[in-house]
């Protein structure tokens, strides 16, 4: 761990520039704004928040996993996904008829929410976030409303369970195992796929990067 | 991996927080403004310095999350038809019986995920709403520890309904075997998105603010 000295007691924040600060969204600590090189990390000393992460080339691994996340929800969703088969009776499902299984009265609202919390969610949040980068790693100036875009995004991150789905079909194929013969089909390994680049993915993303760079689009 | 502590080293370990700095603080991209604007001029998130009616968000959200567990639990969550047997199981009538069967694995997810993520979510929200006003002797670290893992773990309580959502699609075998949903899938979900809004609605800022105010007062017990 490397500490570096970025802010003296006698600094008078309410009269140097603002934008060369930075609070701790978490404990409200203030900071005069070190910017960490590639491959660091910039730490909140009080509740250890990570505050600032860049990376190189992040824009472009993030922009390439959006896309193959795009294309993979696309498919994942459409081709069946699981098979079983008892007795001589089979019945294949996809992603999407497993989200719609709640069709009853008030279970059609459950239905929605799965679907959304297992495709759409994930799959705007893939499309808002490429709507958002694209411009910015390409060096242009920000889309239309990429503001408020890359809010909704982030605003959704805790309501995108693709990976927590992935869990829930272990824990149902275990059950499923002493009834039935239990067959992959190809949305199963693109869904595997998947939850692994969703979940690399939040890890090459800095929020602050990202808010700072539609602040200042040139200064990149 | 390298990391940069944006700490102060100088003489004073004291850190000072915007609120005491003047400023306003967005929570949603960092940036720092005035005390008292409304709006952040960088990414538009709504400034509250200290948002003291999110604790009244955090309850009622909270309330209605476990006002949802209850049915959650009474009623049953899967209806399991096989050649002449119909089956209701509950939660927890579900991981028994598992446990039986001798998939004892499985049954400790789906406990876990069921019951003890929950209902430890429930303490844990409550625990520290309330540790905002009262003197705890919990140290702020650690209850910061607990609001993460309140964040992080919520979700995965879905674990549950998602495993019912597969099962009623996929085993659907004419004349041999049926699943089909529960009530109880319907009040455990909105049991789990009420808590995960309830742990969100909770401002964070302010378990630091109460051990601040300890530092300040050790005579108030």
């Amino acid at each position: 761990m490397r500490y570096m000295p970025c802010m003296s007691d006698t600094v008078d924040f309410s009269r140097g520039p603002l934008e060369a600060l930075i609070v701790c969204p978490v404990c409200d600590a203030t900071y005069q704004l070190q910017r960490p090189k590639n491959g660091e990390q910039a730490v909140c000393g009080r509740c250890h928040k990570v505050l600032i992460a860049p990376r190189r080339k992040a824009g472009m691994q993030i922009i390439a996993v959006a896309i193959a996340v795009v294309v993979l929800i696309l498919a994942a969703s459409v081709f069946p996904f699981l098979q079983i088969s008892a007795g001589g009776r089979s019945n294949a499902v996809s992603i999407l008829d497993a989200a719609l299984s709640f069709t009853e009265g008030p279970m059609l609202v459950l239905a929605l929410l799965t679907a959304g919390f297992i495709l759409f969610v994930p799959l705007l949040r893939m499309l808002l976030t490429l709507y958002v980068l694209v411009p910015v790693v390409l060096d242009r100036a920000p889309a239309r409303h990429a503001i408020p875009a890359f809010r909704l995004s982030e605003a959704m991150r805790p309501w995108s369970m693709a990976e927590i789905f992935a869990l829930g079909c272990a824990v149902a194929l275990v059950k499923v195992a002493d009834i039935a013969t239990v067959d992959f089909g190809p949305a199963f390994w693109m869904f595997g796929v998947l939850v692994v680049l969703v979940i690399a993915q939040d890890g090459f993303m800095c929020k602050w990067s990202v808010w700072n760079s539609l602040e200042y689009p040139k200064r990149r | 991996m390298q990391v940069v502590c944006m700490e102060l080293s100088g003489i004073s370990k004291k850190t000072v927080t915007a609120r005491e700095a003047g400023l306003v603080a967005c929570t949603r991209c960092t940036r720092a403004w005035p005390l008292g604007t409304q709006v952040c001029g960088r990414c538009g998130a709504r400034l509250v310095s200290r948002d003291v009616h999110s604790l009244q968000r955090v309850w009622a959200l909270w309330l209605v999350g476990l006002m949802c567990y209850v049915p959650a639990n009474v009623y049953p969550m899967l209806h399991t038809q096989q050649l002449f047997s119909v089956d209701e199981s509950t939660i927890i009538g579900g991981a028994v019986e598992l446990a039986h069967h001798g998939a004892y694995g499985i049954s400790a997810i789906i406990l876990i995920a069921s019951v003890v993520i929950p209902l430890g979510k429930f303490w844990a929200i409550a625990f520290l709403a309330l540790s905002v006003r009262r003197h705890t002797g919990f140290a702020s670290h650690r209850r910061l520890v607990l609001y993460e893992v309140v964040e992080y773990i919520g979700r995965w309580s879905m674990i549950d309904i998602f495993v019912v959502a597969i099962l009623s699609a996929l085993v659907q075998l004419k004349g041999l075997a049926a699943i089909t949903p529960g009530p109880a899938a319907f009040f455990f979900a909105l049991s789990v998105i009420f808590t995960m809004l309830s742990a969100q609605a909770f401002d964070p800022r302010m378990i630091w603010d109460a051990q601040t105010n300890d530092d300040e007062a050790p005579d108030h017990g």
